[in-house]
């Protein structure tokens, strides 16, 4: 023990005296640093190992149980998107708070004393993992259904339209950004997690029911409910109005908040 | 080399670090040295870029430490061994580091067996390691770019007997091929014992800095003696002035010759009578801690 730290600490600082000032870090290498650190955790590998899991048992139970009718790439594509939708998003927060929850960011920010730099890579790696992975769930959905109608011995119906992939790539990436900002937002990963669940799972019922009995919401609805008005991009064909509609909802659900987020994230100190 | 100037750091009304300036040279170990919540940690996050100063400056190697291309490349920074990420495996941490600061994975093996982690520990969840097993990991991540200068913060904290002894010779090494090193300690001993220079801070201002051997080299002497009452008033009477120092003991603003000869005439038996070296330091800082620990009416 004692020869290998001589050694070491020898050859460590051993061209101290001729040195030459290292080359700046590239922002390409943070983007895989950060790409590889979302996942070589153990919160990060579980993640990635119940999207397989959930995808895998989702293919085999429509194969096994949906009637032939129902066997098309529609169905395919969303028994693997949908637990990727639920399940990544949670990646993108745990991206960002674990450098807070777990202390991380004391030597991630030390490294690179840039935080906005890091902040970014964050960001561009959790929208590049929503492009990447619906583009994934549709490439083994189309499998699914080769391999399933081949079984059921019935065609294949390719029944999602080219144009309405590029609607579905836009509603992963704007699920994965959610996740992301809330994450800036909340900075600590309980605490973002069950913001997940509040701002996807509860506040969209919620808008439903009080859309129910109260005429105002039901009419303001899809200009303040951001998540009604992405329920569009699922069903492709948007109108100028739509547009309108998820640009207005996204300014008051994600672009403000992700604002304070990413202002709070330049000023809050890693403890 | 780090230079700090005139470094100010406020908490709404808290002066956390009050006008704090010193240097810590090539080639020498520089001991921070300070109870807890002094404004150690606070400077060296300051230094570091983690914490923005309120005012002064902060200097790494002739340049803030923000502006430094790679900082993971000429200065090793451990803050506190228990910041890692508690899901990712010893290993996985060093090659995140290893990754950012743009190095071949083969200096992760490397450092690993400086630090002595066996590749089995390494392969363990940091959930699982002992906080001694963390400052190792620490160590690694700080040393795997072959920097110029360490910053550590109560690095010994959590190591054993012969882990200590490990440390104080690796950074004893470090400093003699040329390398800056601040280490901060809340245990006088610690520090004595591996530091060229020491900077003392106490609520949050610098107490005393200079070379180890000039804050040792207190004039006086050291005197102890069953009956330290009667030796006190007899010290006074001879009007040499004197100070309580440990128990029975008092510091004597006089040369052991005359302190013996006022015991003598006074008939006072001594247990112990010597030059007061270091015990200057050791009031001082027994001062210093008295102040914020919970156990000040013992000191």
């Amino acid at each position: 023990m004692t020869t290998a730290t001589t050694t070491g600490i020898e050859r460590t600082a051993a061209h101290a005296a001729a040195r030459t000032a290292p080359a700046p870090i590239p922002f390409t290498r943070l983007l895989r640093v950060e790409l590889i650190k979302m996942f070589n955790t153990r919160a990060g590998f579980w993640l990635m190992a119940s999207i397989a899991a959930s995808a895998l048992i989702a293919t085999v139970c429509v194969i096994a149980f949906a009637p032939d009718s129902a066997l098309n790439y529609d169905n395919f594509g969303a028994a693997i998107g949908i637990p990727m939708t639920l399940l990544l998003p949670v990646m993108a927060i745990l991206s960002v708070t674990s450098e807070w929850s777990q202390r991380s960011g004391l030597t991630t920010f030390t490294l690179v004393p840039h935080r906005g730099r890091v902040i970014w890579a964050k960001m561009l790696v959790s929208m590049a993992l929503g492009a990447v992975s619906i583009a994934v769930a549709l490439a083994i959905g189309a499998l699914g259904n080769l391999v399933g109608t081949a079984i059921a011995g019935v065609d294949p119906v390719w029944d999602i339209p080219a144009s309405q992939m590029g609607y579905l790539v836009l509603a992963n990436v704007l699920n994965l950004l959610i996740g992301f900002m809330l994450g800036v937002l909340i900075r600590n990963s309980p605490g973002a997690i069950v913001g997940f669940v509040v701002y996807g799972f509860v506040l969209p019922t919620l808008s439903m029911l009080l859309a129910n009995f109260q005429h105002w919401w039901e009419r303001a609805q899809p200009w303040l409910d951001f998540n009604y008005a992405q329920g569009q991009l699922y069903d492709g064909g948007l109108t100028g109005n739509d547009w309108a509609q998820l640009g207005v909802s996204g300014l008051i659900w994600l672009v403000i908040p992700l604002t304070v987020g990413l202002a709070m994230v330049m000023r809050s100190e890693v403890k | 080399m780090i230079e700090v100037t005139a470094l100010t750091r406020t908490y709404g009304g808290l002066r956390a670090v009050d006008d704090v300036t010193f240097a810590a040279q090539p080639g020498r170990v520089t001991g921070f040295l300070g109870p807890n919540g002094a404004g150690k940690s606070t400077t060296m996050r300051v230094m570091v870029g983690l914490t923005p100063a309120t005012s002064g400056t902060a200097t790494v190697l002739g340049r803030k430490y923000a502006d430094l291309p790679n900082p993971g490349r000429e200065v090793g920074v451990l803050l506190d061994a228990s910041a890692q990420h508690a899901g990712r495996t010893g290993r996985e941490t060093l090659k995140v580091a290893a990754r950012t600061m743009g190095l071949s994975m083969a200096k992760v093996d490397q450092m690993l067996e400086t630090v002595s982690l066996t590749p089995k520990e390494a392969e363990r969840r940091v959930k699982n390691y002992s906080l001694g097993m963390r400052q190792r990991l620490g160590i690694a991540t700080a040393l795997i770019g072959d920097p110029e200068v360490l910053i550590l913060d109560e690095p010994a904290n959590g190591l054993d007997p012969a882990g200590i002894r490990w440390m104080r010779d690796l950074l004893r090494g470090f400093a003699n091929q040329g390398g800056t090193v601040l280490l901060s300690s809340h245990l006088l001993h610690e520090i004595e014992v591996i530091a060229d220079d020491l900077v003392v801070i106490g609520n949050g201002k610098i107490v005393a800095q200079g070379t180890k051997a000039e804050l040792l080299a207190t004039a006086g002497t050291l005197v102890r003696s069953s009956a330290i009452g009667e030796l006190a008033r007899a010290l006074a009477e001879n009007g040499i002035h004197a100070v309580a120092s440990g128990p029975h003991g008092l510091r004597a603003e006089a040369d052991a010759d005359q302190v013996g000869k006022v015991a003598l005439a006074a008939g006072v038996p001594l247990t112990e009578l010597r030059a007061a070296d270091g015990a200057g330091l050791e009031e001082m800082f027994l001062e210093l801690t008295a102040e914020t620990s919970r156990e000040g009416a013992a000191a």
